[in-house]
């Protein structure tokens, strides 16, 4: 069964259509891209899946439960995670601060016990320290644990807002363009992490790229946008070949004909 | 003092497996090894280490490991890298260690070349190496893994875990006890513990065998001069495939029984030698220059009330360590200025570095600048010089206590017997000189004759019996008209400046001397911004004519030093750095004369011609394999030649 289902999503801001009638399902482990021209409305699909927009029309199901109206912070709690296409750190804190705070979302005690740091929430510390080394190792990331985010280089910005995204232990983890801005060798480490992610973690992804090469080389399947409006969806492969996507990319080949 | 004194201290316990069981009768639940993971360094008892290299051992056995086999193993420094070492050993096989960043057809070379059974690979990065070169490589039976990650999805019959090896050894401990007791017995001082692959500056690599012996009598003579305790900390963190970090890591630590280190990742290092302050320090120039220069660039960094303490108190180290150099006694007066500099500033120099408990530190492998050897000294690190070769399983010379002498390398330790020979080589002959090339018995008649060591290197003893070194015996070289040069001897002096990194100095056969130098990026980006001098790239920066006055009056203070008619004339800063992955450098970072000198013919021919300057259009390779082109102008620049300028 599908962990994620978009149903007939419509959404428009006064008259700009962003979405119209987009229906997708991603399934469980599933390394699922969504790609398309500039404005086809891709990070518009993510901000419904995330909660930050509400879609006029249509359902999301997430592992069974209908989304739709939920709050980004409650879908938060059910497993959902995601990175912005620009990066939304906390640039005056450690990457270590910043991951820790990653980990709220599933702390128990409150605010008192946890300012005493005392029994229960001392062990509840514990063990969400232990979850970020986790992913610290992970992300290879441990020359930067104790560094103030805004003084890492771009690359390493963006590798740290992944792991913040982990750090909240996500079934479903959203990825706005995770690649852009990036030199070819840091595309080739962060793909790797990507695809690590989603084989020893079992995560299921939902990406967001522009880098073709990329997308085509370690998505499991492929939603294409344009204007939007789902024009195709399925394997790599299928994608590749197909009519619909390579006019929407290439312009109208067969009019110029 | 004979060989069997040397080994009689311990007792029979004369090879690794067997040291380490003598180490957990001894120290049993005192902490062997540490290594940083997810943010704690987790201890591993003598104890404990026993129990994984014994199960793992036993696994390689019961996987058909025999007495007698090679175990390539490859990988960063990790517990699990010297725990395959000695658990080979113990099934009486030898070890080979592999550089981790060689490449797939080096590491195939050697492989292939010591006829390994068994490759003990790190993670996926060194596994895809090996399963790529697998179809060339049909000794192999099979590549263990220590880090699974992303190798989950790998099926491949040769490639099994660590923990997998392990169980099947903790099968066979069970089914057969004592098995591993006799095996650890059945191992003796003559065999062959290590193949050590020398990276060769020509030709594909030598592999030397070091016997136990070798290692463990040059571990304990060296030990007789600069002692090491069981309660000493030492940080593992240059490649266990170098005899420099076997003779640490193994043959001494072993031998006294203190704890090893392991980083968190190579890029942690200088935070990890930071937290655990150790007590011993081995390490090439290249790490203390380093160090020096990245101490220069924070000064300049800092606030002014820190640079102020640091012109305020670094003369008063420097004056003393002068003193001291030069065996003088210090003066009171210095000696309480020298208490004061230490607590206003060389004191938590030392904590900011980690040396606060440095005891005993060296440098070895190529000539360390005065400099750098003063700015230690100053501190309070008693950095001394070291010399040997792989084959003489590491050191065969050290400075002794106080007697520290730049130009020297120190005396032969206890054992050793060092003399010139003919041409002027140094010759040694100690019982820890080799057993023999692997599989190349032409190199090994050229290397030993009657047991003395053939260094290849020029060199001489002083009048108070230390040994001086000048250079390769090849690589001393003759300019058109005879006169006799040594380019590594000019290149190390012209390196000691902080703003050169590298340097190719040529003139064989040629009228006069030139060089090709690399900038150090850092410093001089530092010194660029400090002089408000804009720039790109590294190309850039090294075309600026700023730059090239700045370097151009180093180069004229080392022209000072050297006689008239074997001084640098002209000289280039290169557009790019020579890199080991270009081939251009060797794995420890020598250059290789012969492929610089073909690859930068143009450039050469631009030395000794009349223009000013050259074009360069050319193409440069990643690590990965990816390409770039590059298109310069490289400006030559002309020094005042002393013989005709005067």
């Amino acid at each position: 069964m599908a962990i994620l289902k978009v149903q007939h999503v419509i959404l428009h801001f006064r008259g700009v259509t962003a979405l119209s009638d987009v229906s997708f399902e991603v399934e469980p482990g599933a390394l699922h891209s969504v790609i398309g021209p500039n404005g086809a409305g891709k990070t518009s699909l993510l901000n419904c899946i995330s909660g930050v927009y509400r879609p006029q029309r249509g359902a999301i199901h997430f592992d069974g439960r209908d989304i739709t109206r939920l709050s980004p912070a409650t879908r938060t709690t059910l497993g959902i995670a995601r990175t912005f296409q620009n990066i939304a750190l906390f640039k005056g804190m450690t990457v270590l601060d910043n991951l820790l705070i990653g980990r709220h979302v599933h702390e128990q005690r409150g605010v008192i016990a946890g300012g005493l740091y005392w029994g229960a929430a001392k062990a509840e510390e514990i063990e969400n320290r232990e979850v970020v080394e986790d992913i610290i190792d992970f992300l290879e990331i441990q020359h930067i644990r104790k560094k103030v985010v805004g003084t890492l280089a771009y690359g390493l910005q963006k590798r740290v807002e992944l792991a913040r995204a982990l750090a909240l232990e996500p079934r479903l983890l959203l990825l706005d363009e995770p690649m852009a801005g990036m030199n070819a060798e840091e595309k080739e480490d962060m793909a790797r992490f990507i695809l690590d992610i989603s084989e020893d973690r079992g995560t299921t992804i939902v990406m967001i790229e522009h880098d073709m090469g990329v997308v085509m080389d370690i998505s499991h399947r492929v939603t294409v946008l344009s204007f939007g409006e789902k024009i195709a969806d399925g394997t790599p492969e299928h994608v590749q070949g197909d009519a619909a996507v390579q006019e929407a990319y290439l312009g109208q080949s067969q009019a110029e004909e | 003092m004979t060989v069997a004194d040397i080994l009689e201290r311990l007792g029979g316990d004369d090879t690794f497996p067997k040291l380490l069981v003598r180490n957990v009768e001894r120290f049993g639940a005192r902490v062997a090894m540490r290594e940083k993971e997810y943010g704690i360094w987790q201890p591993f008892t003598w104890r404990e280490v026993h129990e994984h290299v014994r199960d793992f051992s036993l696994g390689l056995v019961a996987l058909g490991l025999a007495r007698g086999d090679r175990v390539a193993i490859i990988g960063d420094n990790r517990p699990e890298w010297v725990w395959s070492e000695i658990a080979a050993q113990g099934a009486g096989a030898a070890s080979v260690g592999l550089y981790q960043d060689s490449n797939l057809t080096e590491v195939a070379y050697v492989i292939d070349h010591c006829d390994a059974t068994f490759v003990v690979a790190e993670d996926q990065e060194q596994v895809d190496k090996i399963l790529d070169m697998l179809e060339k490589l049909p000794k192999v039976r099979y590549v263990v893994y220590t880090d699974p990650r992303g190798l989950r999805s790998y099926r491949h019959p040769k490639l099994v875990s660590f923990e997998a090896v392990e169980e099947k050894g903790r099968e066979l401990g069970r089914a057969r006890p004592g098995l591993w007791e006799e095996n650890v017995r059945g191992g003796s001082a003559e065999a062959v513990a290590i193949v050590s692959y020398t990276s060769g500056t020509t030709g594909f690599p030598k592999g030397a065998m070091l016997t136990f012996r070798n290692l463990l009598s040059m571990a304990l003579a060296l030990g007789d001069v600069d002692p090491k305790r069981p309660e000493d900390e030492f940080v593992s963190f240059l490649p266990l495939a170098w005899i420099g970090e076997q003779m640490m890591s193994l043959s001494a630590a072993l031998s006294v029984g203190f704890t090893v280190n392991f980083p968190e990742e190579p890029e942690t290092v200088m935070e990890n030698i930071r937290e655990i302050g150790p007590d011993v320090m081995f390490a090439p120039p290249r790490i203390w220059e380093n160090l020096n220069s990245t101490v220069q660039v924070r000064i300049m960094d800092t606030t002014p009330f820190k640079r102020f303490m640091y012109g305020l108190c670094m003369p008063v180290g420097r004056k003393v360590a002068d003193l001291q150099f030069a065996k003088k006694p210090v003066p009171l007066a210095w000696r309480l200025l020298y208490r004061l500099a230490h607590w206003g500033l060389l004191r938590a120099l030392k904590d900011r570095l980690g040396f606060t408990n440095l005891r005993s530190a060296s440098t070895g492998g190529a000539a360390l600048g005065p400099d750098v050897f003063r700015f230690f000294h100053a501190m309070g690190v008693p950095l001394k010089q070291i010399y040997g070769q792989t084959e003489i399983s590491g050191i065969s010379c050290i400075h002794r206590g106080e007697d520290i002498q730049f130009h020297t390398v120190g005396q032969p330790i206890p054992g050793t017997e060092v003399r010139i020979g003919a041409s002027g080589e140094i010759l040694s002959r100690s019982p820890a000189v080799f057993a023999g090339y692997y599989k190349n018995e032409k190199a090994t008649a050229e290397t030993l004759e009657e047991g003395w060591l053939h260094s290849g290197d020029a060199g001489y003893l002083t009048e108070d019996g230390h040994l001086v070194v000048i250079d390769r015996i090849k690589d001393v070289m003759q300019l058109g008209d005879g006169t006799q040069f040594s380019p590594q001897f000019i290149e190390n002096r012209l390196k000691f400046s902080p703003y050169v990194k590298e340097a190719v100095v040529v003139g064989k056969g040629r009228p006069y001397l030139t060089a090709m130098l690399n900038i150090d990026m850092g410093v001089v980006g530092k010194w660029a911004e400090k002089n408000r001098l804009s720039y790109t790239t590294y190309t850039d920066l090294s075309a600026k004519p700023q730059v090239y006055d700045l370097v151009q009056k180093e180069v004229d203070q080392v022209n000072e030093t050297l006689p008239a008619a074997a001084r640098i004339q002209k000289f280039v800063l290169l557009y790019k750095e020579l890199d080991a992955d270009d081939e251009e450098l060797t794995r420890t970072r020598k250059v290789r004369r012969g492929f610089v000198e073909e690859r930068y013919r143009e450039v050469i021919d631009a030395l000794y011609g009349e223009r000013g300057e050259v074009e360069i259009d050319t193409t440069i390779r990643f690590q990965d394999g990816k390409t770039a082109r590059i298109q310069t102008t490289l400006l030559v620049r002309r020094l005042a030649a002393p013989g005709k300028a005067a």
